[in-house]
């Protein structure tokens, strides 16, 4: 099992956190991931309204968000279901932030796939830009997690960071990364070596003419 | 005789690399939704019939017959409770990344099969279950979800067949124990997502208590194409009981990792060759895969080289095919802390119901770091192996067994290694204390 968070729930955090409310388009998105369920199945949802709500405290803080207890209190009345049930929800899947993070979220997976193409170095490369485990950097701009497999395992090592994938990688590429997010500069996502998704590095070996064109291979069956 | 590699023509995820558009226009282009509603006219029991005689197993991992499983669906409801069809899009299994080039490049596909699927087991509406880390895939399938409404392929009258059948997207937010499939309808009711005693199992009572179907993202996304080109057309590819194609994984030391889809039973050596330009360092240079996402034993080098890759090849070497997500390392690997850093991983995703995984997988983990770096007793290799065997099988899901195999397979392949690091590391305390 995970580790068991610390959860801030002092007087500061209900001051601030205290009369949260879904912004008027938040609010919307919510009614639309209700209505995915049948009726009386509302309680479905509330893992899509914490991620909302989780974003609202992103955007609110230029964070990537996380989950104060009233926020959380919040989306358990807002369904309808008691707090303790949300509670369990928010505390048992690992992208629902406890505390708070920084502007950017560094998630380095660190499962074997990437660690046999050099995780380590990845890791190493966020630990010499001041980082550590679990910790935020006195700037608040970098959160560092080492995460479990995040399923880009054909192109490892990879990290996400808040949204986005960075997949590729390796010690230098992984500290121009960190500097160009520090400096405010756009990043491309995905590979960082020039690959499109999975295909083997330099060009696919199969399917090439899908490369040019949408080629429709049904009148060769 | 040199293997018989799959043709493009005969590949079913054409737009694998996402060099083209995913969106309806594109795909459309490429065949998918081309009359839809003459499959649907077919009937329920002809497309399950079809679908167990095309052989296609279940590519999630168990290999369970697709056809089958649907015809455990019952064929009314005399309650008037609703069937439901679940899609597994939960992605986690260290290794696996092909669920992904599904959703974020060829999702009409999925939600064709989805529609195809869901009428042949009369489910009223599908779940697509999308692990919470997959934030642009997730994007990428509700927009196209949103494209096959608009244009009327799925809603009421799905693609003029007369059907009516619904697709949500369900997101969720990074648990690897949601891809079991009753923990998957656990966390789709808003829960934790802790596997359920079976019986009773899903097709009888899953989501919200109705019968429930929960099936992979490749096992619903082939169905269409499946069916257009006929059963005997995939049961033309592997060997007898492994039929059709499949999406591999390659990742660890090889050349160039890649995905890419090849017919089963392709023998490991070629497929390495052909897709990836070969180990890193030679062939000499091989120390051992994983053949089948980390939940498999590993396969020593000289066993796996000319095996068939499927389901009855590699469980023939002790290991699976699982989701064939092949993870390859060379002779530079540290085995143990391999496999000590998969202990970690399931270890950080037991759920903690049951008591032999929550407290077994820790241990096993910690007991595995010490075997990294030999500080232990060679008795202690044999408690391990124990140890394995009474978390196997003593659990609800088999999220336990998948943190024992490993281990296991550790175990039976590399013991001399263990034991070389024991013994080293006894050699250095000795000459510690002459000094």
């Amino acid at each position: 099992m995970a580790e068991a968070p610390n959860i801030p729930d002092e007087l500061e955090v209900r001051a601030k956190w205290g009369d949260f409310k879904f912004t008027p388009a938040n609010e919307k998105l919510a009614k639309w991931q209700i209505a995915k369920y049948p009726e009386g199945r509302q309680k479905s949802a509330v893992m899509a309204l914490l991620d909302l709500a989780q974003r609202q405290v992103g955007a609110d803080t230029d964070t990537q968000g996380w989950l104060p207890v009233p926020v959380i209190e919040y989306v358990a009345a807002y369904l309808d279901m008691p707090y303790m049930r949300a509670y369990e929800v928010a505390t048992f899947y690992t992208m629902y932030n406890l505390a708070p993070v920084g502007r950017f979220h560094v998630q380095v997976c660190g499962t074997t796939p990437c660690m046999l193409r050099g995780s380590d170095d990845v890791m190493a490369a966020c630990k010499n830009k001041g980082m550590a485990k679990g910790k935020t950097t006195p700037d608040g701009l970098f959160t560092l997690t080492e995460v479990e497999c995040m399923g880009n395992c054909s192109n490892a090592p990879m990290v996400q960071i808040n949204d986005d994938n960075y997949e590729d990688l390796d010690y230098d590429i992984m500290t121009r990364i960190l500097e160009d997010l520090a400096d405010g500069k756009e990043i491309p996502v995905g590979s960082q070596i020039g690959r499109k998704t999975s295909e083997p590095e330099g060009g696919p070996v199969v399917l090439k003419e899908m490369v040019k064109a949408n080629h429709d291979y049904r009148k060769e069956w | 005789m040199a293997f018989d590699f799959l043709q493009d023509k005969d590949r079913i995820f054409t737009n694998v690399y996402g060099f083209q558009s995913w969106d309806l226009k594109a795909a459309q282009k490429r065949g998918d939704w081309d009359n839809t509603a003459d499959i649907i006219k077919r009937g329920n029991d002809k497309i399950i019939e079809e679908m167990k005689e095309s052989g296609l197993r279940g590519r999630g991992g168990a290999g369970f017959p697709t056809g089958l499983k649907w015809s455990f669906m019952p064929k009314e409801s005399p309650d008037g409770r609703p069937s439901f069809l679940v899609i597994n899009a939960d992605e986690s299994e260290p290794g696996s990344c092909k669920d992904r080039e599904i959703l974020r490049n060829d999702p009409h596909k999925l939600i064709e099969g989805a529609l195809i699927a869901g009428f042949a087991m009369r489910a009223r509406a599908a779940y697509i279950y999308i692990r919470g880390e997959y934030i642009m895939e997730a994007k990428v399938m509700e927009a196209a979800v949103k494209e096959a409404y608009d244009a009327g392929l799925i809603g009421k009258n799905a693609a003029k067949s007369g059907y009516d059948f619904d697709v949500f997207v369900h997101r969720g937010a990074g648990a690897y124990i949601c891809g079991e499939e009753t923990a998957m309808i656990e966390s789709l009711e808003g829960k934790k997502g802790q596997p359920r005693l079976k019986p009773p199992f899903p097709a009888g009572a899953g989501l919200y208590g109705c019968p429930t179907t929960v099936n992979n993202v490749e096992s619903i996304a082939v169905v269409p194409t499946i069916l257009r080109r006929g059963a005997s057309w995939f049961a033309g590819f592997g060997r007898e009981n492994n039929h059709g194609t499949k999406l591999f994984q390659v990742s660890g030391h090889v050349d160039k990792p890649a995905v890419f889809e090849e017919a089963m039973s392709v023998p490991f050596k070629d497929m390495i060759e052909k897709h990836c330009g070969g180990i890193t360092g030679g062939w000499d240079n091989l120390l051992a895969v994983i053949p089948g996402g980390s939940s498999v034993p590993l396969v020593p080098a000289e066993q796996i080289m000319d095996a068939p890759m499927d389901f009855d090849g590699l469980k023939d070497l002790g290991s699976g095919l699982g989701t064939a997500a092949v993870i390859v390392m060379d002779k530079s690997t540290d085995i143990v802390r391999a496999i000590s850093r998969l202990s970690y991983f399931y270890k950080h995703e037991s759920c903690g119901q049951c008591t032999p995984c929550r407290e077994g997988t820790g241990w096993m983990w910690r007991v595995m770091e010490k075997m990294r770096d030999g500080d232990a007793e060679i008795g202690d290799i044999d408690t391990l192996y124990e140890v394995t065997k009474q978390v196997e099988g003593h659990t609800i899901c088999a999220l336990g067994d998948a943190a024992a195999w490993p281990i296991q397979g550790l175990i039976r392949h590399f013991r001399p290694e263990m034991e070389r690091r024991i013994r080293e590391n006894k050699g250095a305390e000795v000459l510690e204390a002459a000094e």
